[in-house]
Order: structure tokens, then sequence, then C-alpha cells
């Protein structure tokens, strides 16, 4: 089950590749604190592949933007390094570091038109009138918005102000991009255009890209792998789907998409499986990390794993359970019982049978061992 | 919905038509011409062909021989005047470029987080905008004659440009206030230095505070006379002071021709400025 992930430390979970010759970003036990008393962010490791789309994904104030802003320069570690390429950029200026970056606000001088904007840094550049001209071309080409050299940012949409931006980023030909949730102000239908947009922008380029958001969707929706951020340390860098198949953390487990949180106690190890006692229940769950008997775990499930049971014996864990709650969503049934104490919810597809269930009366619901996953609580993260 | 709508505007006009409001209107135009009267009375004065300070009865008549541009003549032909006009370019020019350079600095670095005590600095930048200009016009002057720079031209402009700055820090802090940094971030991720940054994004968007920080210094310097008496020698008679000694040694109306053609410098820079204003609040959109 652990084989992309060869160590047991979710922040160092990149560490066996880390030496190998893709690498293009390397964070090494970075700690970053204003006033020398709060952390923002805490020992991060990470490394960023050459060509790769990492997004950054955490709540706000969990230290994703702080990072890309140590990346950029705009920032300096209070501890720990950063290196791009192999080199350690401590004492590189931000304008020296040859970084694109794409900013909240969009940033685009608003006294110069659009192909002054790209320009700008042809010129700090020192390339020529027509060298600069025909780069300015290629890049509005890219994001499609050809033609609109001489207009103001002020005469442009939301969207294409986003497109301008992104050429502006890419223009001088970085080999890397940062991009601080560039797509926090556009409307939600803008918003998925674009994202299909910069992720064909940047396979067209191959360029390497770190993404800061806050939106699970979009990060799922882009990147290759994603650096889950919790009060200022990664819980878990992995491909979308594996944060969502298998995720290592109750945070993460929480974050992306849904799932039932439920706490007990380990009653019996067996191999990777373990049985919890949740209140009045056992429960008989895959072990994501190693646990002993008498442990405090984490379960977490997610409501369109389990199934309705139309014959005893289908799933390793069954259960009658009173539904407390339903709503028809259409598509599904979302049904709210209770658990051991717990509100648990069950997501039930409408097929043949889902009719049959009511509110106020018991239904028998199940799930199997490996869809029910056992992790550390949260209070012991920072004892480790 | 539909009572509402109709029931606004027949609220309003019920209420222009007030005796409140009538009220209201004429004091407002008795401020006016209690603010504008004094001095629009100078102009159709310094057209007297007489030199008198009064209206003439031919003035009173309309009668065109009781109106002449003499006075204008003599201040166009008039050594002395000539020569404070210049004067009052000079050392108003200077004493701008001065207070400005200055004053853009002190804003751009009281705008920095980093900056420590920060209101002491800017008070003590601020602080010739309050204090009477004769308090510092006697200090500059016992200063000054220290260091030999009274009766000096070179003196003059540091005196000016001392009491000019505030108004350049004033708006210009202001205009920094409404400055996105991110720009200065995204020049620097570009690879624009901080000369260039500076040059080519900040001051191009803070250029209209900069613009009319310097006009209000130059306006302080241009007609500031207290100063002048203090430090000034016969060489830096400024047009103020030219006016200050033409109404005490030789009552003559051309300092009413000189006050005229002020007053229409005046509303020249003050439309500037306006137009300044405009013209940033449309580019930032």
């Amino acid at each position: 089950m652990d084989t992309q992930d060869p160590s047991r430390r979710p922040t160092s979970g990149e560490g066996a590749g880390a030496k190998t010759a893709d690498v293009y970003v390397e964070f090494n036990g970075v700690h970053k604190t204003y006033d020398g008393v709060t952390p923002i962010v805490r020992d991060l490791h990470l490394t960023v592949r050459e060509g790769e789309f990492l997004t950054l994904l955490g709540p706000s104030g969990s230290g994703k933007t702080t990072c890309l802003m140590m990346l950029a320069g705009f920032e300096a570690p209070s501890a720990g390094a950063i290196r791009i390429d192999g080199r350690a950029v401590d004492a590189v200026p931000p304008r020296k570091r040859n970084i694109g970056m794409v900013f909240q606000n969009y940033a685009l001088f608003p006294h110069m038109t659009v192909g002054a904007n790209l320009a700008f840094p042809l010129q700090v550049r020192g390339l020529d009138r027509a060298a600069v001209a025909e780069r300015v071309h290629r890049a509005l080409r890219l994001v499609r918005l050809e033609g609109f050299e001489d207009r103001h940012p002020n005469q442009l949409s939301g969207g294409q102000q986003q497109r301008v931006a992104i050429a502006r980023a890419l223009v001088f030909e970085p080999r890397l991009v940062l991009m601080d949730e560039p797509l926090g102000a556009l409307d939600r239908r803008l918003r998925e255009e674009m994202q299909f947009e910069i992720r064909r922008i940047q396979r067209t380029l191959g360029v390497t890209v770190v993404y800061v958001t806050h939106d699970q969707q979009e990060a799922m929706a882009m990147s290759d792998r994603v650096a889950v951020f919790n009060a200022g340390r990664i819980e878990q860098v992995d491909s979308p789907e594996v944060l969502y198949e298998e995720p290592r953390r109750p945070f993460v487990a929480s974050f992306i998409g849904d799932n039932n949180l439920l706490r007990g106690r380990v009653a019996a190890v067996d191999g990777d499986t373990c049985d919890v006692r949740v209140g009045d229940v056992v429960i008989n769950a895959f072990m994501v990390t190693r646990h002993e008997v008498g442990d405090d775990v984490v379960l977490a499930v997610r409501p369109e794993r389990t199934g309705l049971v139309s014959e005893a014996g289908t799933y390793t864990n069954e259960f009658v359970l009173r539904v407390e709650d339903m709503a028809f969503l259409g598509d599904h049934l979302r049904v709210l019982t209770n658990i051991g104490g717990h509100g648990f919810v069950v997501k039930i597809p409408n097929i043949v049978g889902h009719g049959g269930v009511l509110a106020g009366e018991g239904v028998h619901i199940g799930w199997a061992t490996l869809d029910c996953r056992a992790m550390r609580p949260p209070e012991d993260e920072s004892s480790d | 919905m539909l009572t509402a709508s109709a029931g606004a505007p027949v609220m309003t006009s019920a209420r222009h038509l007030g005796p409140g409001h009538y009220a209201h209107v004429v004091f407002c135009v008795l401020v006016f011409v209690f603010l504008i009267a004094p001095i629009l009375v100078v102009v159709p004065l310094s057209f007297n062909a007489q030199p008198y300070f009064t209206f003439t009865e031919g003035m009173l008549r309309l009668d065109p021989d009781a109106y002449s541009l003499r006075w204008y003549t003599m201040v166009a032909t008039s050594d002395a005047w000539l020569r404070a006009l210049a004067n009052s370019f000079l050392i108003g020019g200077s004493a701008t470029a001065l207070a400005t350079a200055l004053g853009t600095l002190a804003a751009l670095g009281l705008s920095n987080p980093a900056m420590p005590a920060r209101p002491l600095v800017m008070g003590l930048l601020i602080s010739p905008m309050v204090t009477p200009v004769v308090i510092s016009a006697a200090g500059m002057f016992f200063f000054y004659s220290t260091l030999g720079l009274t009766q000096t031209y070179l003196g003059l402009i540091l005196a000016h440009a001392a009491l000019g700055t505030p108004f350049v820090v004033i708006t210009v802090t202001a205009t920094l206030t409404g400055f996105d940094n991110n720009l200065l971030r995204a020049a620097a991720s570009l690879g624009a230095g901080p000369w260039r940054s500076f040059r080519r994004v900040q001051l191009p968007i803070i250029a209209p505070g900069v613009a009319s920080g310097a006009l209000f210094a130059f306006a302080t310097s241009f007609d500031e006379v207290v100063t002048v008496l203090f430090m000034g020698g016969l060489e830096q008679r400024t047009i103020p002071r030219e006016m200050w000694a033409g109404i005490r040694e030789q009552i003559s109306p051309a300092i009413l021709a000189v006050a005229t053609l002020l007053i229409i410098f005046a509303v020249a820079l003050m439309v500037t400025v306006e137009w300044l204003r405009r013209r940033s609040q449309r580019e930032r959109g």
C-alpha cells in the first residue's frame, strides 16, 4: 500500500528521490517566524521536480503563501535553506532569481499598455526592439490575446488581465513560475476555464510551476502533485489520486473530499489491519501507521465508499444504523446516521434499492477494511 | 414599489422649496462673496488710469478713458519688478526642485513599515507647516547668519525648500497609501532593480501626487514674504517682497497689476492640480 512512499514521515516523503537529477526546487528544513516566537512555517522539507506542476494547498494562514514568497525571495527563511537548480538562493535577491510570478491581484502595471507590461522584463534583460516585439507577440499568442498589445489593463476583463499576468510571467522564459491564488478573483465558470488554460500552457512550455491555492478542487484538477499544508507544516505530498485514496493524516482525509472521521481505540492488531472500538461498536480498519493495542486512532471512511448491504457478509464491516436525516440530491442520497455516538454520513447512489432507505428507520450498510483507514490522531503530530 | 419610487422625487422637491433651503443658499453666496470679492476687486482697479487705489467716477461710468494699461506697462518696463519676477522664479523653481526631491524621498521612506520612529520623523518634517513663519524665519536668520547664508540666493532657496517640503511629504504620502506594493514585487520578479522599479513603475503612478506637492511647494515660495524680509538682501527681492516695498514706500497701483497677474497665475496652478488629480483618478480606473 505504501510503496509510493518509502518513508513514514510525510514531510520528508520525497526524501528518497530528492537527490535525483530532475529535482529543481528543494526546501530543506525551512523555518519561518516573524516575531521569533510564532512559527509560520515549521521544519519544511519539499522538493519540486523539473517540469512539474506542484500545488501548495491549505487553509489560509497555513504557511503556503509564505513558502511561495520565500521561494520568490520576498521573504527570507529564519532557518533552513532553499535551493533552485542545485544552487542555494538565500543570498540571491528576487530580481536575480529569474522566476516568473503571477500575483493574486495580477499586479499589472496600470500605466503601461499590455505590450509594455510584457516588454518590461525583456527590456530589463537588454533585448533589442525586434526581439522584444517578437517575444511579446509570441507570449500573447500563447495566452490567446493576440492584438491586445495597445490596450491598458483597466480596459480588460478579469480573465483577460489574468492571461496578461501569465504571459508577463512567461515572456522572459523562466524555468520556474510561481502562482499565488491567481484565480481567486474570477467567477466559477471562468476559473474552471482558466484551470485548463494554465495547465495547457504549462504542458506546452514544460515549465515548472509552483501554485498556491486554498481550493482543493482547483488543486486536484491542475496538479501533478499537491502538498497539503496545515499550521505551517506539510501533512502530505502526493498526486491528487493518492491524496484522495490514501490520506495519511486526518487533516488530509478531511480537507480533500468528504470523509467521516471517527475517534476510537485499537482493540486488536492483525498484520496491517486492526480492530478499533468506537463507542459501542468495533470496526475493522487498515492501519496507515503502525499502532499497538490501546492506541488512540482516527478512522476515516468516505461516504461514497459505503454501500447498502443486500446480503449479509458482503463487507468486513456491516452495521444497521438508524437514519437520522436524509437528503435527495439527484444522483445520490445523502443519509446522516450515527455510529458509536459519532455522526456518520453515507452516500447512496441513485440505483435500484435506494428507495428502501427511510428516515427514522434502520439502514443496513457496510464497507471494506481497505476503505476504512486508521491514522494517528492530530495531537500526536507535534511529539514526533 | 411604484409608490416608493414616485414618492421620493416629491420629497426632494419639497425640500428644495423650504425656507431653510433658501437661507442656506443665501448664506453660501455670502461666504463666497466674502472670500472672493476682496480678490476680484483688485482686477478692475489694476486698470485704473489714475494713480489711486479707489474707483474713480470715470471708472464707475465705464468710461473707456478711465481705464488704461499704464500700470501693466510700468511693471513690464520696471527693472525692479522684472528682477523680482526673475528672482521669484529662480528661488521658487530651485526650492521646489529641492523640496520635491527630498519630500518624495522622505515620503517613500516614511511609507516603509520597517522605518523606525515614523511618527516622530513625520512630525519633524511637517513642523515648518505648523510653526508660525515669523518664528521659523527668525530662527533661520540666526542659524543661517552663522553660516554666512543670509542675503544669498542659496540661503533663500534652502529656507523656502524647508517650508515647501511638508506639502510634498503630505501629498506623496497620501498617494503612496493607494499604491499597490505588489507592483514593486512584480517589477523585481521581472528582473528590475530598485532604481528601475522606482523610475518606470512607482514614479509614473505616484507622479500626480509628486506634481501637486511640487505645485504647493512652488506656491509657498512664490508668495512667501516673511523669510525674504529676514534673509533676502537687495539682490534677492522677490515679487511679494517688491509688493511689500511698493505698499510701504511708493504707493503705486502697479502692485494691483502685479496682483492681478498673480491671481491669474494662481488660478492656472489650481487648474493644473485639479487636472492632475482627475488624470490620476482616471488611470487608476
